[in-house]
């Protein structure tokens, strides 16, 4: 009998259906894969599953756990099932731990809510659990509080809380999409192991194809609201019978057509770049500690060059990033874009040379203004910016050269999804025609699909007005679509440098090897080969 | 923690000398001589020169500033020109009311308005929201001298439950002494709890959206129990910073309350310095404020750090 059942599930919030027609099995000890992009449902299957559906939905079908229907038990009862025979863990670590309360406590809690175990053996057991997913209390004890843990520590305190009580079933909604190739690698490690100690059950749901090949016995994939293809893993990834699966995997791994430009001058030098950061005072009068985020950088960027920088979050691209847009000042080192310093004071016309692109299409336009001003903002670093008619034509052809209509200037933001909101952010960029164009992680948070089309374009566009490329990164897949050389940043240097292919088949630095290592990847073997041996099999919908 | 507490009571010792030299040089600003204005029209030079010396106005500025400061350190505070009797005698007196008062006033706020604001939270669009949101915008928008003429009328004239204004003082006994307070604390009450419930409401909003609740939903809390456990202390770090704010408040800014219930207050010790330019008495007072003001910032700051770990800094 499967320990989760659910059939024909439909959902819809306020008359708008999510889901139609749901049906997934899972059997003891298994691991099923819910693969899938954003708005394909996978994660409101999941918190059906644990009834935590946002208010307002209604749901036909059934949800058989333990033998009884979940969306027909009511509350009590579906809170003493939540934590005790169903975890659950989330894709944001950071926000989602309690700010004020230790760890320890909050790992207790589960055990407090649903045992009569006293206080000091639920504290006891907290300290262990957190020892099991590799959080000893020698090093970091249960008294500390979330914010002095980083990511992927938070993620295992989330997966100690998930799994405290030996539940029967864990529910992972793309536990390691926040995190780091390196970080991610040893959370999947820490579920698969789980799982083969506890005989729990898993549902791991991730966007990333190459996640769940290593770690799923089964796989669903959905799209709008359905499950398309379900099969066991290998043979799922060897037919790919469903259209939608083919597109899924061809979009994971995407290289857009480039044509190399011959390399021009040098436009961007970093020689030395030093940045340090005070930090807070520990003694009244002794000179405040520092922080080196960025230590002795030095790089090149030829005219029509593009080129990655790659490293995990705090390594300091982000710090050396700032610098080359000239927000941050330097302790050492200097900066020069077309032969000129770069740095906090430097005039508007040479900070219209270079333009940035941000990872968050969401945050980075001012929701109350129309498309037309946003889109036109950067004119204001020109001495002699396009009034009325010519501007308007100019944020027409920039927002045509992104692949949208002149008739998007007049609307907002929200009228937009994420991928034409960086469709718009590439036009904004675009508007000057800057010579050098920095990708801030700017199709990160964007769906495969959407983000193998923005890289089309991006390389589209670098042909067509010879741009530079700055792209950072910590998708290694991404940056190999794009660039032609490759930066590896770690603690704040540069450890490696080169061709992109050569650097990711051949890494010479050890740490380089292991970001490549950590990367999930669909075993080559695996690739379709034969065509589907019978059409239409564990189809719906 | 000990680093964070030493940092704030340094900072607690440079904002009030920062204040003293402020207060100090206002006084010393403002024109008109106060020797002369309190022996009348036909004095003498000489009885004012006296004056002058016996209110310790001789001197330089520098000389003055240390004896006016280093006095109000060891509780000498002058002595007030227009009653003739210690300042320190005079602030002690009031301070027995108007001390009393703003913690009954903040007291009954956050009791009414903790609870009220949690509850308009969690029925977020219900009857009982509008009811709560409704209530306190009438709050905010009632004076609460009219509020407090109207208390006065059905508790005292129609009622008599109690007095219609004035202190009995504290030997009377301490229920009378509350007694007298209570329509005061209510009228101070009402527009501070409002707001604070509004305040609350949205702390409560905000921390309901948050993952961590979702998580807490997780693990099998219910509603409720995620509310209280995760949601009321993160909750309260943005109201602590309005609480300073009004006790402060409250101490000095219940003049025309203390004036409606014939209450003699710190705040109506002040309007009487004022209008009688007995600067010694204006001197000390407000420097006695600042300090109430500082020392309750103070708290404050220890507050926040016992509800929110991220502000203390590690050692």
């Amino acid at each position: 009998m499967s320990l989760l059942a659910i059939d024909a599930l439909t959902l819809a919030i306020r008359g708008t259906p999510l889901l139609r027609g749901v049906s997934l099995a899972l059997q003891p000890g298994q691991t099923l894969g819910l693969v899938g992009e954003s708005g394909s449902g996978k994660s409101l299957t999941a918190l059906a599953a644990m009834g935590l559906l946002p208010e307002g939905a209604t749901t036909t079908g059934s949800i058989t756990f333990d033998g009884r229907d979940l969306l027909r038990t009511p509350e009590p009862q579906l809170c003493r099932l939540r934590g005790r025979r169903i975890g659950m863990i989330f894709q944001e670590p950071m926000t989602a731990l309690n700010p004020v309360q230790p760890i320890g406590d909050q790992v207790a809690e589960t055990l407090r809510i649903h045992t009569s175990a006293p206080r000091a053996d639920a504290h006891r057991i907290a300290a262990e659990k957190l020892a099991r997913v590799g959080l000893p209390t020698d090093r970091i004890p249960p008294s500390r509080f979330p914010h002095e843990l980083s990511g992927g520590q938070r993620q295992r305190v989330c997966i100690a809380m998930a799994v405290a009580l030996r539940p029967a079933l864990l529910i992972a909604d793309e536990p390691t999409t926040a995190l780091d190739v390196t970080t991610q690698m040893q959370i999947l490690r820490l579920l698969k192991s789980l799982v083969a100690e506890e005989g729990m059950a898993l549902m791991l749901i991730t966007h990333d194809l190459a996640v769940v090949s290593g770690l799923a016995d089964r796989v669903a994939v959905m799209s709008e609201g359905r499950v398309v293809e379900e099969n066991a893993t290998e043979p799922l990834f060897r037919a790919m019978c469903h259209p939608y699966t083919r597109q899924l995997f061809a979009a994971s791994d995407h290289r857009p057509a480039r044509t190399s430009l011959p390399l021009g001058a040098p436009l961007l030098q970093v020689d030395g770049a030093t940045r340090d950061y005070a930090l807070p005072r520990t003694h009244l009068f002794r000179r405040r500690p520092s922080f080196r985020a960025v230590s002795d950088v030095s790089l090149t960027l030829h005219q029509g060059e593009s080129v990655g920088l790659v490293g995990e979050s705090g390594c300091g691209k982000s710090t050396l990033t700032r610098a080359i847009l000239g927000l941050e000042p330097l302790q050492q080192g200097r900066i020069h874009l077309d032969g000129q310093p770069v740095g906090p004071g430097m005039p508007p016309t040479l900070r219209a040379k270079v333009q940035v692109v941000f990872q968050d299409p969401y945050g980075s336009f001012n929701p109350r203004h129309r498309i037309a001003r946003a889109v036109a903002e950067p004119f204001h670093l020109l001495p002699a910016p396009p009034r009325g008619a010519a501007r308007r034509a100019a944020v027409a052809e920039a927002l045509e050269a992104v692949g949208l209509t002149a008739a998007d200037m007049d609307k907002y933001p929200h009228e937009f999804s994420g991928g034409q909101r960086q469709r718009l952010a590439i036009a904004r960029a675009l508007i000057i025609r800057p010579a050098l164009i920095v990708l801030d992680e700017a199709v990160s948070a964007l769906d495969v699909s959407v983000r193998a089309r923005i890289l089309d374009l991006l390389a589209d566009l670098q042909t067509r007005f010879g741009l530079t490329y700055l792209f950072i990164s910590h998708d290694l897949a991404v940056v190999r679509a794009i660039t032609d050389r490759v930066l590896v940043m770690q603690s704040g240097r540069i450890v490696e440098e080169g061709p992109t292919d050569r650097v990711f088949d051949h890494p010479s630095h050890p740490y380089t090897r292991a970001l490549v290592a950590a990367t999930p990847r669909i075993p080559a073997h695996w690739v379709p080969a034969a065509p589907c041996p019978n059409a239409g099999v564990g189809q719906q919908g | 923690m000990l680093r964070h507490l030493a940092e704030r009571l340094l900072s607690l010792g440079l904002s009030l000398f920062a204040a003293s030299l402020v207060v100090f040089a206002v006084i010393e600003l403002v024109p008109g001589d106060p020797a002369a204005f309190m022996l009348g029209m036909g004095a003498t030079p000489e009885a004012i020169a006296a004056l002058r010396r016996e209110l310790g106005l001789e001197g330089t500025p520098l000389t003055r500033y240390l004896s006016w400061a280093g006095g109000m350190l060891t509780g000498d505070f002058g002595i007030s020109y227009t009653y003739r009797v210690p300042v320190s005698q005079l602030v002690l007196d009031r301070l027995q009311v108007s001390l009393p008062l703003a913690a009954y006033a903040l007291l009954l706020s956050t009791v009414i308005a903790l609870p009220v604001g949690m509850l308009a939270a969690v029925r977020r669009g219900s009857a009982t929201d509008m009811a709560v949101m409704g209530t306190t915008q009438l709050g905010i928008a009632v004076p609460n001298f009219w509020f407090a003429i109207l208390l006065v009328l059905v508790f005292s004239i129609k009622l008599r439950w109690v007095g219609a204004g004035g202190f009995p003082g504290w030997e009377v006994g301490l229920w009378r002494g509350i007694g007298a307070l209570t329509l005061p604390a209510v009228a101070l009450a009402l527009p501070q709890a409002s707001i604070l419930a509004r305040v609350m409401r949205s702390a409560v909003l905000e921390t309901l959206s948050q993952d961590y609740m979702r998580t807490a939903r997780a693990k099998g809390l219910s509603r409720r129990q995620a509310v209280f456990r995760h949601g009321f202390r993160n909750a309260l770090i943005p109201v602590l910073t309005i609480l300073g704010l009004q006790f402060s408040f409250l101490l000095a800014g219940a003049i025309i309350i203390e004036n409606v219930f014939f209450l003699p207050g710190l705040g109506r010790l002040v309007f009487q310095g004022i209008t009688q330019r007995d600067l010694v008495v204006v001197g000390s007072v407000v420097m006695l404020l600042v300090f109430a003001v500082i020392v309750v910032n103070f708290l404050v700051d220890i507050a926040y750090a016992l509800a929110d770990p991220r502000l203390r800094r590690p050692a």
